[in-house]
């Protein structure tokens, strides 16, 4: 697995393809369909995100020292952003994932680009997935 | 096609309307805007803009208690403010207007005054439709007392069951709210009849007005309505400024909300007395400019004339109700015989935000989520819906541009 600076790069170079924010959405909803798709009985409040105005129910599992997210959504646009995000921090070391910078996130663009609830939402999904690496890593050590 | 209908039906001149108001000129996202979001906040032509830039070029100052000119001049078109919104709203004075912040700052003057007089087990009843501010201050208010929230349900159309209205009534009953339309679906909802069977077993009425002020035009007095509340920057004037309509006696019997200047009589360690209306209601300083632009906007929407408005907004309702049903998959929701230029929609296995979301990029403003309206989309067990609300200064060349904007959106989503 590529480390999570690696894949961030390739993800901007991706969306700096694209001309307008129409086709970037496009994308982001091509990549909403590829999102790896969390288990049924793990899509519960247990799982949910709070601060988006659609839902997102996002499980985490450990396989050997790395974390494997899975996710889903009622709204196609927000499974392509977490998507975004899984294709980044899956795979990675709690460690990894918590020390991870996610300017990549201004750099495509991504918030300026999302309504303030959308971007709120965007903001919850990372810090979901940082805390789920809190977690992990103590089970870890 | 829109061109024709335009001038065939309608006897307003849209697009002189039009330049009344810069805002509707400029480009979203490389797109010419298209604002159908009216139902969330109405825009400002520049008649109002230019009163409030006037008030503080030349008369800002602090009303009612100066000696100088300025303050008398600020104060007379304060007061000038109030009267015209006596005279919109046919109050039979002009003390029983409160200028407040808004709608929900009014709706919550009159459940903090019930707050003393409400005692354990006495019942309210709210409607189905209503916006979270006709609720949860209400619902604060039985938790205070100790009073029960009753509610008036609704059918799939989105209509007030009335005849279970009148199950709920009883001696106990002290207070019916109940908005004169829907924000989320647009119901115009059967107010006089309202009223007139609470006040048979002795109940107060409080009707929110913020979503009819801008398509109908309340008559208090021919209502016998106890309190009517709504917002300016509904009806092309600015935020932060509404209205509290209570009838003398009802006013009288409410005591004040909040404690400070301008709403006292005299104050002593011992004791204060309270101002007489509208002033007991009015502590501290008022948002002035606010308020003389509050009475502007009522001259400008005057001068297009209600009845007008009315009709032409009838017009953009169909018109777009018609070809949004055209979409397949599509789904209205609130088809009430009576409702206001809103449409309220969703189409079958996609989500109101993904929508709402690409029609933003194409220039579209319109609202998704539950519209502060919960319980209408608990009832139809749908997580929101995008929502078209269209005003006098909308076209019917608008509305198509929505349609292609949306056959552009579900191309991408489906």
């Amino acid at each position: 697995m590529e480390s999570i600076s690696a894949a961030q790069e390739e993800i901007v170079d991706e969306f700096a393809m694209f001309d307008d924010w129409m086709q970037r959405y496009e994308y982001m909803i091509e990549l909403g369909k590829s999102l790896p798709l969390i288990d049924p009985q793990y899509k519960t409040d247990d799982y949910i995100i709070k601060g988006c105005q659609s839902k997102v129910w996002v499980h985490a599992d450990l396989e050997k020292d790395k974390l494997v997210f899975t996710a889903d959504s009622d709204a196609i646009i927000t499974k392509g952003i977490i998507a975004i995000l899984i294709r980044v921090f899956s795979h990675q070391h709690p460690d990894a994932i918590l020390e991870a910078d996610t300017s990549f996130i201004d750099q495509i663009g991504l918030k300026e680009h999302l309504s303030p609830t959308r971007a709120n939402g965007l903001v919850s999904m990372i810090k979901q997935l940082k805390m789920y690496a809190i977690a992990f890593k103590t089970q870890l050590n | 096609m829109g061109s024709t209908l335009d001038l065939i039906y309608s006897p307003m001149d849209v697009q002189k309307i039009r330049k009344d108001f810069p805002i509707l000129s400029r480009e979203v996202n490389g797109r010419p805007l298209v604002y159908f979001d009216n139902a969330a906040t109405s825009q400002t032509p520049l008649q109002v803009i230019d009163v409030i830039t006037d008030y503080y070029k030349n008369y800002n100052a602090n009303i009612h208690r100066g000696v100088h000119a300025l303050s008398q001049e600020a104060t007379d078109a304060y007061e000038a403010a109030r009267q015209k919104i006596q005279k919109h709203f046919n109050a039979a004075h002009p003390f029983e207007i409160i200028f407040t912040s808004g709608t929900t700052h009014s709706i919550n003057i009159v459940s903090n005054g019930y707050a003393q007089s409400l005692q354990k087990g006495d019942e309210l009843i709210v409607s189905a439709l209503e916006h979270h501010s006709n609720i949860v201050p209400w619902q604060m208010l039985c938790e205070k007392t100790g009073a029960i929230l009753k509610v008036i349900p609704m059918n799939q159309q989105g209509v007030l069951l009335m005849e279970e209205y009148e199950k709920l009534l009883s001696d106990k009953t002290k207070l019916v709210f109940v908005n004169h339309v829907s924000n989320a679906l647009g119901t115009v909802n059967p107010i006089k009849a309202i009223i007139e069977k609470a006040h048979a077993v002795g109940a107060q009425v409080l009707i929110d007005g913020a979503q009819a002020s801008p398509h109908i035009r309340a008559d208090v007095q021919a209502l016998d309505v106890d309190y009517y509340v709504t917002s300016a920057h509904k009806l092309c004037g600015p935020t932060g400024i509404g209205m509290l309509y209570g009838k003398e006696s009802a006013l009288k019997r409410l005591p004040p909300y909040q404690g400070g200047g301008e709403m006292i009589a005299e104050v002593t360690f011992e004791k204060t007395t309270y101002a007489d209306l509208p002033h007991k209601f009015e502590a501290g300083t008022p948002n002035i400019a606010g308020g003389i632009a509050f009475g502007a906007a009522l001259d400008y929407i005057n001068n297009i004339g209600m009845d007008q408005i009315a009709a032409y907004e009838e017009e953009l309702l169909q018109y777009g109700t018609a070809a949004l049903e055209k979409i397949p998959g599509l789904k209205i929701y609130g088809t009430a015989p009576q409702k206001t230029a809103v449409i309220s929609f969703n189409v079958e296995g996609i989500h109101p935000y993904d929508i709402g979301s690409i029609l933003d990029k194409l220039g579209i403003a319109v609202r998704t989520g539950h519209h502060c309206a919960q319980p209408i989309m608990d009832y139809y067990q749908i997580p929101g819906t995008v929502r078209a609300s269209f005003s006098f200064y909308n076209t019917f060349e608008e509305i198509d541009s929505m349609i292609v904007a949306l056959k552009k959106a579900l191309e991408m989503l489906q």
